[in-house]
């Protein structure tokens, strides 16, 4: 029985050693059930965004002076607001401006931080101080505070909301880039690459890159929570996504003159924004436990 | 330890400079003339080209900017276009209201974060470290103005028993300004306790897994010993510098905090700012909110070489 045990101890370790880091990240990421749970509902949330016009029952924009601030019925499943428009056609529709806007500013604070990293990183000296002096300097502005000042020069609008938030993240990604491949560089794998003759961008891009992946995928699930928090905030001050479109956010600043004839109007938009943000830290969690080595 | 200082007071000067050259720039961030956008409504020529004249946005920017910061080391961070008054007044007024806010809140968030924390790590996989970090996932997913508004609706609007909105100060009548501040304290406090509720957990397990816990323990000392004098001491010196760098991000969340308890404090001078178009006064709050940022930082860096006797030599 002992020798059974052992048996089957030394095959799972052979197979563990066999696969690829990749494929090892995504078993362990697989056994989590919170991230998987996570995973689940940004995909529900995602699928219902795409197919909003299908899945919506009623119009989001259309208004109604014949059930204003009516309470959840069969006809509106999660009620109305101040001007009679269903909620539940403005959450479904306003999934597609809280999850563009997560992903659209992460993608943009990668654009920008990820290369700004690496050549910090790579590169070093007085390029290195200037780019760290210049992340330094951002990090020292609170972010929501950045966010709102940007927002607001820039114009209110979800376009420039999204610009707002991806800048004010960019730093993040910028400092935690640089890290890793100051780490990695001195790998025996790095030298190798550099000592066979390839260009540093061949080093930086085929051989640094890969390698620092998974802690960037970790900090972007988080940080799509955050810019998604980021974009309700800003369209919950104003300077977000602009009405008639339904918003989160702005659905919450509606709320608020509301809340003792209407308390739904608040409930409903802000478990959507509560929901979404804890399924992608849940994934993040797990991504960065599935990815680090300790857990092996 | 001085050249401790000077070093990191040294290091501050190109950050500074780099805050300055950001805060600069927002203006040119405006789309079209600023001094069309400064006007707002007013169409008048003559304004136009006061407002030019004024912010010498007439000037290279190089000038402008030279000009600007001149200001902002002489004390002058400009003048609030909407009302006329010098934004440093405004900042002197406004700031000890967030500060109270702040305070109070970081009073929550280390009573909440450390005692969860602590209590997590001691009685480790039990029901209290699930309940615990279901707690800090929760106040890391938690928008804080949906926070605010919930509280609102059951605490003013359902039992009555705390005001909805506004502010009394500490001056005039002492329990009516907590009872004006407690609510928006505790939603402000409630992210920090959260993540100072995970620092202190990771950092207490650590520090009970360490040699001299276990030394302490086999040398026969009762558990509570243990864990307030030995392993508590040593863990929290990590979580005091995180304190210090929350109370910073504290002031970024008074932004909504302060808008949806209407509460007069720097947060709410912003965003008013923003809807009146008051663009100096914007980036003063920036620049003052960036410097206590900064300070604070350094203070924590400060305090976690005094306080850790290892990085003192």
């Amino acid at each position: 029985m002992a020798d059974a045990v052992v048996s089957a101890a030394l095959l799972d370790d052979a197979i563990a050693s066999a696969e690829s880091p990749a494929r090892r990240a995504l078993r362990r990421l697989v056994r989590r059930k919170g991230a998987m749970l996570g995973l689940a509902v940004i995909a529900l949330f995602v699928a219902v965004a795409i197919f909003a016009p299908l899945v919506a029952m009623q119009d989001p924009t259309a208004q109604s002076w014949t059930s204003v601030r009516k309470p959840p019925s069969a006809l509106h499943l999660l009620g109305t607001d101040d001007v009679g428009r269903d909620i539940l056609a403005r959450i479904i529709f306003g999934a597609r401006a809280s999850l563009l806007a997560g992903v659209i500013s992460v993608a943009i604070a990668l654009a920008i931080g990820v290369p700004l990293g690496l050549m910090a990183g790579y590169v070093g000296g007085f390029l290195d101080a200037v780019i760290g002096r210049l992340t330094d300097a951002m990090l020292a502005i609170p972010f929501l505070i950045l966010a709102v000042a940007l927002a607001a020069f820039l114009g209110p609008s979800l376009h420039n909301a999204m610009v707002a938030i991806g800048i004010t993240t960019t730093p993040i990604f910028v400092r935690l880039t640089r890290g890793q491949v100051m780490a990695v560089k001195a790998e025996d794998y790095v030298e190798a690459a550099r000592a066979v003759g390839n260009p540093p961008w061949r080093v930086v891009l085929v051989h640094i890159l890969p390698n620092i992946l998974p802690p960037l995928m970790v900090q972007a699930s988080l940080s799509i929570a955050a810019a998604i928090i980021a974009e309700a905030a800003l369209s919950f001050l104003g300077l977000g996504q602009q009405p008639p479109e339904p918003s989160w956010g702005s659905m919450l600043n509606a709320a608020q003159r509301f809340l003792g004839s209407a308390p739904w109007m608040a409930v409903w938009p802000g478990l959507a924004i509560f929901l979404t943000v804890l399924s992608f830290n849940l994934l993040g969690d797990g991504l960065r436990d599935a990815f680090d080595p300790r857990e092996r | 330890m001085l050249s401790f200082l000077a070093r990191r007071l040294l290091q501050l000067v190109p950050t500074l400079f780099f805050v300055s050259v950001i805060i600069f720039s927002l203006q040119q961030l405006l789309p079209g003339d600023p001094a069309l956008v400064m006007a707002g409504e007013e169409r008048d020529p003559e304004v136009i080209e006061q407002i030019r004249k004024q912010y010498r946005l007439d000037q290279p920017l190089p000038v402008q900017y030279v000009y600007w910061v001149k200001g902002v080391l002489s004390g002058d961070l400009g003048e609030s276009m909407r009302i006329k008054v010098k934004v440093r007044d405004l900042v002197a007024e406004k700031f000890p209201v967030t500060l109270q806010l702040a305070v109070m809140a970081m009073v929550i968030a280390l009573s909440i974060g450390i005692t969860a924390g602590v209590l997590a790590a001691v009685l480790r996989d039990s029901v209290w470290d699930y309940a615990a970090n279901v707690f800090a996932l929760w106040g890391r997913s938690t928008p804080t103005f949906w926070l605010g508004i919930m509280l609102i609706f059951l605490f003013s609007v359902e039992l009555g028993w705390l005001p909805a909105s506004g502010y009394v100060r500490p001056s005039e009548d002492f329990w009516g300004s907590i009872a004006s501040t407690i609510m928006p304290a505790f939603v402000l406090g409630n992210v920090g306790a959260a993540v100072l509720m995970r620092h202190t957990r990771g950092a207490m397990l650590d520090a009970l897994q360490s040699d001299y816990v276990r030394t302490a323990r086999a040398k026969g000392l009762f558990e509570r010993t243990v864990v307030l004098k030995h392993a508590m001491r040593n863990a929290l010196t990590p979580v005091i510098t995180l304190g210090a760098l929350e109370l910073g991000e504290l002031l970024s969340g008074a932004v909504l905090t302060e808008q949806i308890f209407s509460i007069p404090g720097f947060g709410k001078l912003i965003v008013d700012s923003v809807f009146n178009r008051d663009y100096a006064v914007v980036q003063g709050v920036v620049l003052v909110t960036a410097t206590v940022y900064i300070a604070l930082n350094l203070i924590a860096d400060i305090a976690y070489v005094v306080v850790n006797p290892r990085l003192r030599s």
